[in-house]
């Protein structure tokens, strides 16, 4: 069979030299990141299994989902600012994964929510929910990130930079630091007292968005070396 | 728990008590750290004996007792109490201790006696969650007069008839039942008899969200969530919370011509 295989594969690329499958520099990134994504999910669901959520199941898996969207959202948004700070391109190549999984986790961390307000057990869910994104700053901030990060993972698909045109794409695309600025604050209101934690996420955000507009003003400069690193690669 | 049944005392709920395991795992006691696995955790650096409680204030002969005498004054008795926490979660908890009246009541209040102040132990050694600013500390807590002296009103020295384990404020903690959980201060070593009304720790520290009275109402909702339902440890859908946490009957007369709206 393989000799067979082989036999018949001879002749054939006589026009060309055999494609040899290219092999990406750090190709194994990327499912290494969506299966490193997909890892909590399963720990969540087994830690509910054997009862490690503790007492209450369904309040640490609400905070536990919601962490992990701020910190992927965030890992998401660290893409950039290591390009334009060191010319890394290969973080580019992880960006949408790190962006779906941080919105998987939002929709997740959502639908917990709606089941703790009992929403799908039928009753006053619904309008508790209605009641809390409108009364609620804290809810109605988590909410209007999750809202705003629907039309991203919509247009994060191949085909959608080209569909939307690249500018169009990257200014709707930058909706993401509103988003995640808006989930620091909802963290931020949802604690009791300590606010080490919001305050960490933050931080990092705020970094973040300081190295992009401190970068982004010495722009012509830096374009033409990133641009030069990148050819070099 | 393992305890034979027996029967409901007069102060007793007939709800389903929560397991030790639940209740002694799941704790907000800041004084060990703010996640709730951390009083278990770290409850081994709190030495509850020997301990101390010095009762002062407006009191006919300010002392202060060791607790094992405190205790042997009264009588212990059981007591399944309701517990509701602000944050939309609640447990039915076996206390065992006295009331609490009776210990004011041993104290001889002056007639200047109108509140009681409740300080926790301030120790960063035992309580490592004091290393951090996190809260003003030590934790201090009140009560009206009459509402100390109301018989549900109880001090805990023990959970489920063992000795109350460090997580849940040995050795001598408040239990009032009819309000949300942060007023049951834990770990006591100073009761004061108070002409005003004492500064408490929650009130300090977010006073738009947190008051004096604390009574459990589903109809004053937290700024920032509603305090209509709960969650009872060990079960996944909500329930709706009860005025005064079920003890309406009992309490609701000390609040006759009280703005609950105001005095949250």
């Amino acid at each position: 069979m393989s000799k067979a295989s082989r036999s018949s594969a001879v002749p054939a690329p006589s026009a060309r030299p055999a494609p040899r499958r290219q092999v990406r520099p750090l190709g194994w990134l990327g499912p290494a990141i969506v299966v490193g994504g997909l890892v909590p999910i399963f720990g969540l669901i087994f830690d509910g299994y054997t009862g490690a959520l503790g007492a209450n199941p369904v309040q640490r898996a609400e905070l536990q989902t919601g962490v992990l969207t701020l910190a992927l959202l965030i890992a998401s948004l660290i893409c950039t600012p290591l390009r334009l700070m060191f010319g890394w391109t290969w973080p580019a190549r992880i960006r949408k994964a790190l962006g779906l999984l941080a919105f998987m986790y939002a929709a997740l961390h959502f639908l917990v929510y709606l089941f703790d307000k009992g929403v799908f057990s039928g009753g006053a869910g619904v309008q508790t929910f209605v009641e809390d994104v409108v009364k609620r700053p804290f809810v109605t901030v988590g909410f209007a990130a999750l809202v705003l990060l629907v039309p991203l993972a919509l247009t994060s698909f191949r085909g959608s930079v080209k569909k939307l045109g690249f500018a169009r794409w990257t200014a709707l695309h930058k909706l993401v630091y509103l988003a995640a600025a808006l989930g620091v604050v909802h963290y931020w209101w949802g604690v009791k007292k300590d606010h080490t934690e919001p305050f960490l996420y933050g931080a990092a955000l705020a970094l973040l968005f300081a190295v992009r507009v401190i970068w982004q003003g010495r722009k012509p400069r830096r374009k033409v070396g990133a641009v030069g690193k990148t050819t070099g690669a | 728990v393992g305890q034979a049944k027996k029967p409901l005392g007069p102060y007793d709920v007939p709800d389903a008590v929560t397991p030790y395991q639940q209740a002694t795992t799941y704790n907000n006691f800041y004084e060990f750290g703010t996640d709730k696995a951390d009083p278990a955790r770290m409850a081994a650096s709190l030495k509850p004996r020997p301990w101390t409680v010095k009762l002062d204030g407006e009191v006919k002969k300010p002392q202060t007792v060791d607790i094992d005498t405190l205790q042997s004054w009264f009588p212990l008795e059981d007591r399944i109490y309701r517990m509701r926490c602000v944050e939309g979660w609640s447990m039915v908890m076996p206390w065992l201790g006295f009331p609490l009246a009776g210990l004011i009541r041993r104290m001889n209040p002056t007639s200047k006696a109108k509140y009681v102040q409740f300080t926790a132990l301030l120790d960063p050694k035992q309580f490592p969650g004091q290393r951090g600013n996190v809260l003003d500390w030590p934790y201090v807590e009140g009560l009206r007069l009459d509402e100390a002296l109301h018989p549900l009103a109880f001090m805990a020295v023990g959970l489920a008839g063992r000795v109350l384990p460090g997580q849940n404020g040995a050795p001598l903690r408040l239990a009032v039942p009819w309000k949300y959980g942060f007023k049951s201060i834990k770990s006591i070593v100073r009761i004061t008899l108070t002409e005003k009304q004492p500064k408490t720790t929650w009130s300090l520290a977010a006073p738009d969200e947190y008051g004096f009275y604390a009574n459990v109402n589903p109809h004053v909702d937290h700024p920032r969530w509603s305090q209509a339902t709960e969650r009872r440890i060990g079960e996944l859908s909500r329930r709706p919370t009860l005025m005064f946490n079920g003890y309406a009957d009992q309490v609701a007369s000390l609040y006759s011509g009280l703005d609950l709206k105001k005095n949250f």
